[in-house]
């Protein structure tokens, strides 16, 4: 377990005008390690997939909570969690399968493989009736700061 | 998200302007339908150039466009994609549905 240098925690209804806040707010905290625009890009779009398979899959028809924690760690990296209390996924899996989706037209199915993508590491625990957990880390690369 | 249509002669220019995420696509998706009932294209070309941030919702979208011109016997053509939108593209190989410029 890599040590924790800083984290923030954002709690907010499932409504989908919150999705833009939340990987705004997540990008906006991971600027302090000095991300190139590119990993800052990786970071917004993967929170972006994880918080909206919170509110489109973990809570159909319904608001609740949802819970998304970002730390850095030592070693330069990211974790964000990204929490539900919702229906939760019968076969976590199949769920990661490209193109597939329980979301109707409006869903692509791509969620999981954009996370996967862009991130270095994505662990998904679910339990039916209960939630999902969504864990997305990234190493950010070290760069060459300027010395006056 | 804003949408600005152009119709001439069968063909459908669709620019997409904001934030492509899936309050945005729900919404483009609405409108792409309406334009497309309108117009009846042969050919249809999606603009992306004003879109700032896109996730797998704007994937949605643009299946959801294929799948209508298919449907109408016609072409589609998604062009001037941003350099983030494209990597989401790339990720999810859509190049190999849909035709990309």
């Amino acid at each position: 377990m890599k040590k924790t240098m800083n984290y923030i925690t954002l709690e907010f209804l499932s409504r989908s005008s919150n999705e833009a806040f939340a990987r705004t707010a997540v990008a906006c905290f991971a600027a302090q390690m000095d991300p190139t625009l590119g990993e800052l890009e990786d970071i917004k779009t993967a929170v972006s997939e994880a918080v909206t398979n919170a509110i489109v899959h973990g809570y159909p028809n319904v608001l609740g909570k949802v819970l998304v924690k970002a730390k850095i760690c030592e070693g330069n990296v990211l974790e964000v969690s990204v929490k539900d209390r919702g229906r939760g996924i019968p076969d976590v899996e199949k769920a990661r399968q490209p193109m597939f989706t329980t979301g109707g037209e409006e869903r692509s199915g791509m969620g999981f493989t954009i996370m996967e993508s862009f991130m270095d590491h994505i662990a998904v625990k679910s339990v039916p009736g209960k939630g999902t957990t969504v864990t997305l880390r990234k190493k950010l690369a070290p760069r060459r700061r300027q010395t006056a | 998200m804003e949408i600005n249509a152009k119709s001439t002669d069968r063909k459908l220019l669709l620019e997409l302007t904001g934030e492509l995420d899936h309050q945005g696509a729900a919404q483009a998706i609405r409108e792409l339908e309406l334009a497309l009932d309108a117009a009846l294209p042969l050919h249809l070309a999606l603009d992306l150039s004003g879109v700032t941030f896109m996730d797998s919702s704007g994937i949605a979208l643009i299946l959801r466009a294929q799948r209508r011109m298919q449907t109408l016997g016609g072409s589609l053509l998604v062009c001037r994609v941003p350099q983030q939108a494209r990597r989401v593209l790339d990720a999810a190989g859509i190049d190999r549905v849909v035709t990309i410029r």
